[in-house]
């Protein structure tokens, strides 16, 4: 059993994907009950293996392919970290996306490639070894350039052609990074980590340039971080699940795994390349938030927020001590909710008020109250207000930086507040404080009819909220954080 | 008889078959020969995998008065590619090559060409002397040259004409480099051959039969028959001349540098040829890149694609066979050879599709394709994955393999060759994947049945499967080989 189930999880996401894309068009019902059966069926099994988990079990698969390529699904508490977080979103973004695509056209191949690339995510979270990881990383590069180029207009090919400009390459840094290291050391699995003491400093530091470069792209690291804004051209559920779980934070996660599991926190201080990527992450959470500051329309706004707060993680990831790890760590879950959040409620506003340039946001609080609250609640827990999830990260990055004898690091996290107040304020201000446009009509079932729209974002928007609220229970993201690294991330 | 037996005497049969039923039955005659091949090569891999390779002596002759027959790992695993692009191109062939569409010269040519090409293929993938081989490549490359032709426009004969001195020019370079080796040894047998007391003239002797075989096999700097050759044909018979036909030469010419002389194989040597592939997979690859039609991209990139093979020879021949690496990079390189083989005939047999269902030639008329045909576009993107080198196809696991040798070797810069050539090969195959994407209401197509359009789907599909379940076929291909190192990093 103990080797069977990761393969399961992975099937839960991968057997609905080869079904999905031969069924017809018309049969909504039956794609529907597949697609939400895989998905609640995923949660289920994902919530057992938690408690088994916390209770001490672990879970290996191992599939030999060619010698040397092995493939290797394993269980840990990261990977579990990484799990939850997609199977509980998955769930509500299909539900959203259900509802958000209606009657449109091709849904089958939709629905088949999102379920495909949340296999892929699923695969990351479970892969114990490097060359694992590089195989779920690349099918989820080409799984999700269908769903970006989704719409098939001039906008959505321009865009997802610039994704792959910037994902392949990077895979290529990555696939070379991870053939150099081993050359060297053999097949790297995370649970043992490589010996690196025979290598010469300046190949190692070239290696974990090549690494971070490859993983970054999909991270949104300045200078890599170009697509992420394009891609918005994509349908709003595809924003939602690239922006909270999938495509980003399988960056983020890439990074974590790179810094702790291939080359250890030590290793990484020794080589002196830890202030480098801190430097870099800093940077990316300044200049990220500058770009909101300017973007006219809602989703662009939300993207170059995202390619700011994505950031974090890699700080929290560079820093390396263990508060800032539990930070990085429970920003990857409170990312993801307070974005998802933030993701469908511009979907909502763009789909029943016709709302995409922020201007339209202007008194739809008392048009759209749901939404608008939702809205309210991401933002304000993206800028840091206690008790939302957002400020528990900042807190804890802030109090590691300190720990790690990094004191600039706080005035970065001072300044990325500021500036995301400076770019989230006005738009929460909009939707309760001004009036609705002229000639702007919101039809008054704006939201009525929308139920199955509504309903995650209210459930994630409560999540974010929640999650801050209860940070100190053992069950919370931040709790779970805190066992992961007590389990010897850092030792 | 054995399967070793009818895997070459089936295809052999069929073509004569074809020629004696009346045109009408010519099809279902030459379906049957193709199944009973398939077969036989299906059984041969059996008995492959369980026993080992398989010999047969041709009348109980011994070696060096009798011919021997044998089967093995990498023979058979390049005969059961053969057999699976080669029925997926008769069914194609069916709708393709229907008399009221393609004209009755070709429809009725295509039939005992084909089941040649496919004995001509299967008689070298297992034969052992050197002229043997020379005899299998010479029908091989008459027919192939007719097939070019079959279309019968004045570009597919300029084509097919270009080919043919190519062709002819190979062969006499191979046949001089056969009759020096066999003035100097008195012997054309390989095993024997490996046996042998060196001489002074068998560097010259495999420099000619290499020049020869390059050429064959459209190596640059011998490629430029291939792309008009290749595009000129119709589509099912493209399938198999770009898939297949290559592969031949390929074959013969690993053979005779790992198998019958591995000791004439100087490092020098190696890395000239090493040196040339590389050339060839950027060359090909910037080429692909800036053609206006399908079929030049598709055959384009079989020319960059043949590139990676040659660049495995210092990987795994001269001082590299004694290393642990050389297994690697020997079965990375079968392992690009047979997925480039079933994604390339793949991807012609789409071009086939959309040429006759929509009169798409060139990229531009692509648009609107993926909305009108969405099983043969994701057909052609599944062969993409495995030409770029993308997971979890079974181009990935032999680029992994090879530049992991490339490496392990000291030799890194062919690793960015690779590297480079896969992402050349993404740039050059998105652009169809782009225009296939785009919208176009206005698109018209005949209707394509869904098994018509499973054919290159299931041969694509093929490609994928080898990456994924990889661990079978990489000790499949090493069976009979005779390595200083079997075990692998």
């Amino acid at each position: 059993m103990n080797a069977f189930l990761p393969v399961l999880i992975l099937m839960t996401s991968l057997l609905p994907a080869g079904v999905i894309f031969f069924i017809p068009q018309a049969s909504h019902t039956l794609r529907n009950t597949i697609n939400i059966g895989a998905a609640v069926a995923k949660l289920a099994l994902v919530a057992w293996m938690l408690l088994a988990v916390a209770g001490g079990a672990s879970y290996e698969s191992v599939l030999p392919l060619a010698p040397g390529l092995v493939l290797l699904l394993r269980v840990d508490a990261l990977a579990l970290l990484f799990i939850s977080l997609s199977a509980t979103l998955w769930l509500l973004t299909t539900i959203y996306a259900i509802f958000y695509l209606g009657n449109k056209a091709e849904l089958s191949r939709f629905f088949g490639f999102f379920s495909l690339c949340v296999a892929a995510t699923t695969g990351l979270a479970l892969s114990g070894s490097l060359i694992s990881f590089f195989l779920f990383f690349e099918l989820l590069t080409l799984s999700t350039w269908p769903l970006v180029a989704h719409k098939q207009d001039q906008a959505s090919l321009a865009a997802a052609r610039q994704y792959l400009m910037f994902a392949l390459p990077a895979s290529a840094s990555l696939l070379w990074a991870i053939i150099w290291l081993e050359s060297y050391t053999g097949p790297v699995l995370f649970t043992d980590p490589p010996d690196l003491s025979g290598i010469e400093p300046w190949k190692l530091r070239t290696i974990f340039a090549l690494f971070i470069a490859g993983v970054g792209a999909k991270a949104a690291l300045v200078p890599l971080h170009g697509w992420l804004p394009s891609a918005m051209a994509a349908p709003a559920p595809v924003s939602a699940l690239l922006h909270a779980v999938a495509v980003v934070k399988a960056g983020a996660f890439g990074v974590v795994r790179v810094v702790f599991d291939v080359f250890g926190a030590s290793d990484m201080q020794a080589l002196g390349v830890d202030v480098p990527l801190a430097l870099l992450a800093s940077f990316t959470i300044l200049w990220g938030s500058w770009r909101a500051l300017d973007q006219g329309e809602v989703k662009k706004r939300l993207a170059f927020s995202t390619v700011s707060q994505v950031s974090y993680i890699v700080l929290g990831a560079a820093l390396a001590g263990p508060l800032a790890m539990v930070g990085a760590l429970a920003h990857l879950v409170h990312q993801g909710l307070m974005k998802i959040t933030l993701f469908f409620c511009a979907g909502i506003y763009d789909e029943r008020a016709g709302v995409k340039k922020i201007e339209g946001l202007n008194g739809l609080g008392q048009a759209m109250p749901w939404t608008s609250v939702c809205f309210s609640l991401g933002a304000l827990g993206m800028i840091g207000l206690p008790p939302l999830a957002g400020f528990v990260s900042k807190v804890y990055l802030g109090l590691g930086a300190i720990e790690v004898g990094a004191p600039w690091v706080v005035a970065v996290l001072i300044a990325s507040t500021l500036l995301n107040a400076a770019y989230f304020l006005p738009l929460v201000y909009r939707l309760w404080f001004l009036p609705l446009g002229e000639g702007v009509e919101v039809s008054a079932q704006a939201e009525s009819g929308a139920i199955g729209l509504i309903a995650p974002a209210v459930v994630t928007a409560a999540a974010s909220l929640g999650v801050g609220l209860l940070a100190a229970s053992a069950v919370s993201p931040l709790g779970w954080a805190s066992l992961i690294v007590a389990r010897g991330y850092l030792e | 008889m054995t399967p070793l037996i009818w895997l070459v005497i089936a295809p052999l049969l069929g073509a004569l078959a074809v020629l004696v039923v009346p045109a009408r039955r010519m099809p279902a005659v030459a379906l049957g020969a193709a199944a009973a091949t398939l077969g036989a090569a299906l059984a041969l891999a059996a008995q492959v995998a369980g026993l080992g390779p398989r010999t047969v002596l041709l009348g109980g002759w011994t070696p060096p008065l009798g011919i021997v027959l044998k089967a093995d790992g990498l023979g058979t695993a390049f005969a059961v590619m053969a057999a699976l692009v080669m029925s997926g191109v008769a069914l194609a062939a069916r709708h393709e090559l229907a008399p009221d569409k393609a004209g009755a010269r070709a429809a009725y040519g295509f039939w005992p060409l084909m089941l040649l090409v496919w004995a001509a293929l299967n008689t070298v993938f297992v034969s052992r002397d050197l002229f043997n081989l020379y005899v299998g490549l010479e029908l091989l490359s008459l027919a192939a040259v007719a097939l070019v032709a079959l279309a019968g426009s004045r570009e597919a004969l300029a084509a097919a004409m270009r080919y043919l001195l190519f062709a002819l020019t190979g062969s006499l370079l191979y046949l001089a480099g056969v009759v020096l080796t066999y003035s100097a040894h008195g012997t054309l047998d390989m095993a024997m051959l490996l046996a042998r007391v060196p001489a002074t003239g068998d560097g010259v002797a495999l420099g000619l039969m290499t020049a020869g075989l390059m050429a064959k096999t459209a190596l640059f700097p011998f490629h430029v028959w291939l792309p008009p050759a290749h595009a000129a044909a119709p589509a099912p018979a493209s399938a198999m001349l770009s898939a297949l036909v290559p592969k031949a030469s390929l074959v013969i010419l690993l053979r005779v540098w790992f198998e019958a002389m591995p000791d004439a194989a100087g490092d020098a040597a190696l890395l000239v040829m090493a040196g040339l592939g590389a050339v060839a997979v950027i060359w090909g690859g910037v080429q692909a890149l800036v053609q206006r039609k399908i079929k030049l991209v598709i055959a384009y990139s079989t020319v960059a694609q043949l590139g990676y093979f040659i660049i495995a020879f210092p990987l795994t021949g001269g001082d590299s066979a004694v290393k642990p690496w050389s297994a690697g990079a020997w079965t990375g390189m079968v392992f690009l050879a047979l997925s480039h083989g079933l994604a390339k005939s793949a991807m012609f047999l789409v071009a086939g599709i959309w040429y006759s269902a929509c009169g798409a030639q060139e990229l531009r008329d692509l648009k609107g394709l993926a909305r009108a045909l969405p099983m043969s576009a994701f057909a052609f993107a599944l062969a993409a994955v495995t030409l770029a080198g993308l997971p979890p196809s079974g181009g990935f696991t032999g680029k992994y393999l090879m530049m992991q040798a490339a490496f392990v070797a000291g030799l890194w810069p062919f690793a960015l060759v690779m590297v480079a050539g896969g992402l050349l090969a993404a740039a050059y195959l998105y652009r169809p994947l782009a225009a296939l994407f785009a919208k176009d209401e206005a698109i018209s197509c005949a209707p394509v049945s869904r098994v018509r359009q499973a054919v290159p789907l299931a041969l694509a599909a093929a490609a994928i499967i080898l990456g994924v379940l990889s661990a079978e076929p990489f000790s499949f291909i090493k069976i009979g080989k005779p390595d200083a190192a079997v075990e692998g990093l």
